[in-house]
């Protein structure tokens, strides 16, 4: 444990200290972003660009605050101290529905309505029609698009509180999507999905991220799926470890350091996989 | 998902919108409403047979009375009933509570108070009111109502907590009820109309009640409809719909102010009327799997319904004298509630 810690302090050190100057493109960064509830502080100090294009997975034990950092860059929790920027502009300086139209949120457990699957899907599209305008041609194609995406268009007349929890969950995603916004942020999107499902939303992620050019940032418990990111940015309990390539942070050995434990990450054919440490004499050193 | 599973196929073949039941709903709820109008017409201090005679060969008493008493009585409920399902249905989406109802946020002891405050002013008693008297009457219910929301409001500190403001909205219920009837103690004069405000009378309801009504309920559709879309949105959470560009204070206030206003205008006219703004949303959720904007038009069509049949029955049960219809929708609601409770525990 103590080798762990001091694992730690030099991974604050690999973290950059002074704040790059943003490129002109990125979407969305945040600048010293601190975050607390009461007297709690959940954020401090936060620094991180997310670049247009990529798919960004957050990573980190239960309780580091990543539900925390999506709220607070979807303009939910309001932040202490800091600022974000979306698209060159203050987050809070946004129109509200101006914003919707731009910066996509999926909650980690959405409630279980009695609204079909479509009209979920179409609100989605809320923020860009009229208050009077019935949904437009081009809302139902958007939705259409989005529900086919995830495979969700066979449940288009279920109420959503008669489907499972995996068929709801991508019926939420198909909701993110519909509003065809160019920031998604998306907490948890694999949570309650089966294996080959969750290999769908990732495969989906990736698809948004370089065939749409969206940026797309999502928290990840599963660490294999995590590390098929683009981009990882790492949070221990104490913070910020660090914001990177698959790479980096395997180099820095981030993970262990966040999780204050051993994580073991094997390379299988191109792809990076974490191995438990569950077999007899493996793991723990 | 990018693997081309069955998806392609279905994406032509299942259309996005839900089988359209809710129009045959719609006709049979009017048909229904229809009838009960008829029932209104016949059923009365005469015989049915008096009334079918009166019906097919009117002289100028058994004009006066079908068209300048029973007909506008009997509207008059479905107006009231429409106003009391469409707030129901509101509070229940507002609250993302199925047990909310019109009178949550305390409109209905503050108009209650403002109409018992104003029965002192007057001295006079409902059954006796002119015109005047009665829009007197609305308004005095309209301000109570107002001022107990307002209150309701003050207390939770805002409408961003749902729970604050249900709980408020108890807390004022309560006190201003037991203000009333400290009123009523010292005041005995005015005992007996308080009472048939109390227990809820539709009695007294008279054309000019049923524009004044009708008015409200049209009114009440506007925000009603405008803003059905935010509450489907708020059934995702507080959260997400805020996430999706919504407001939430904005259409916080706006649905309350038309509640107050739409409960405070039926209180005003048949003083209060339990369950019916609850039950009305009910029997069309068990019924139709619907958004807001479709519940929002077919709730007033039931809760309408609803306090017809309840006004019949009210007339019907121990005729040629008649019960308050508050009594009425108390008991039959209470026994649906019950049922209602009966039946989720069944599937929980």
């Amino acid at each position: 444990m103590r080798e762990v810690r001091a694992q730690a302090v030099n991974a604050r050190e690999v973290r950059p200290g002074d704040a790059p100057q943003p490129p002109a493109t990125a979407p969305l960064y945040c600048r010293d972003l601190s975050v607390g509830y009461g007297t709690r502080r959940v954020l401090d100090g936060v620094t991180l660009d997310f670049a247009p294009a990529l798919w960004h997975a957050v990573v980190g034990p239960n309780g580091c605050g990543k539900s925390t950092l999506l709220r607070a860059l979807a303009g939910l929790t309001r932040a202490s101290s800091g600022t974000i920027v979306l698209h060159g502009r203050e987050l809070s300086a946004w129109p509200r529905r101006a914003r919707a139209r731009r910066l996509a949120w999926l909650a980690q457990t959405s409630g279980a309505t009695d609204l079909t699957g479509a009209d979920v899907v179409g609100l989605g599209r809320l923020a860009h029609g009229g208050w009077l305008t019935a949904r437009a041609a081009e809302d139902d194609a958007a939705v259409r698009r989005a529900m086919t995406a995830t495979g969700s268009l066979e449940w288009a007349q279920r109420r959503l509180s008669s489907l499972s929890g995996g068929e709801r969950q991508r019926i939420h995603l198909a909701r993110a999507l519909a509003g065809e916004a160019s920031v998604l942020l998306l907490d948890e999107p694999t949570s309650h999905l089966d294996p080959p499902h969750q290999e769908d939303v990732v495969r989906l992620l990736r698809e948004q991220a370089h065939g749409c050019r969206v940026c797309v940032v999502s928290a990840i418990h599963d660490l294999s799926l995590a590390l098929a990111a683009d981009r990882l940015v790492v949070m221990g309990r104490r913070g910020l470890i660090g914001q990177g390539t698959v790479g980096d942070a395997l180099a820095g050995d981030w993970l262990s350091t966040a999780f204050e434990t051993a994580i073991e990450v094997v390379e299988y054919k191109g792809t990076h996989l974490w191995r438990p440490a569950l077999a007899a004499g493996a793991g723990h050193p | 998902m990018s693997t081309p599973r069955a998806h392609v196929l279905l994406d032509r073949v299942i259309p996005l919108g839900a089988p359209n039941r809710l129009a045959l709903w719609l006709a049979c709820c009017l048909a229904v409403t229809l009838l009960l109008t008829f029932g209104g017409l016949i059923i009365g201090t005469t015989s049915i047979e008096t009334s079918l005679h009166w019906l097919s060969a009117p002289d100028e008493q058994a004009a006066v009375v079908l068209w300048q008493i029973r007909l506008p009585r009997t509207v008059g409920a479905w107006c009231v009933g429409a106003l009391l399902g469409l707030c129901g249905a509101t509070a229940q989406g507002v609250f993302r509570n199925p047990l909310a109802e019109p009178y949550l946020l305390g409109t209905a002891p503050g108009a209650a108070l403002g109409v018992a405050l104003s029965l002192i002013a007057v001295d006079s008693t409902i059954g006796e009111l002119a015109w005047a008297g009665k829009l007197g009457l609305t308004a005095a219910a309209c301000v109570g109502a107002a001022a107990a929301t307002a209150l309701t409001i003050a207390l939770a500190r805002g409408v961003l907590q749902t729970t604050s403001l249900l709980l408020a909205g108890i807390v004022v219920g309560s006190v201003l009820g037991a203000i009333t009837s400290l009123i009523l103690l010292t005041k005995p004069e005015i005992f007996r109309a308080m009472q048939t405000f109390l227990l809820g009378s539709t009695a007294f309801l008279s054309w000019s009640a049923v524009i004044l009504v009708g008015g409200v309920l049209c009114l009440s559709f506007v925000p009603a409809i405008l803003l059905s879309r935010g509450l489907d949105a708020l059934t995702l959470g507080e959260d997400t719909a805020q996430s999706l560009g919504l407001s939430l204070p904005v259409l916080r206030l706006a649905l309350l102010g038309m509640m107050a206003v739409g409960t405070a205008t039926t209180v005003g006219q048949v003083g209060i009327v339990m369950f019916v703004g609850l039950m009305a949303p009910h029997v069309v959720r068990e019924t139709l799997t619907l958004n807001h904007r479709q519940l929002l038009i077919a709730a007033p069509l039931c809760g309408g319904a609803l306090l017809q049949a309840a006004d019949l029955l009210s007339r019907w049960i121990i005729r040629p004298a008649e019960l308050p219809v508050g009594s009425v929708t108390a008991c039959v609601g209470g026994a649906y509630l019950v049922l209602l409770l009966w039946r989720r525990n069944r599937h929980a």
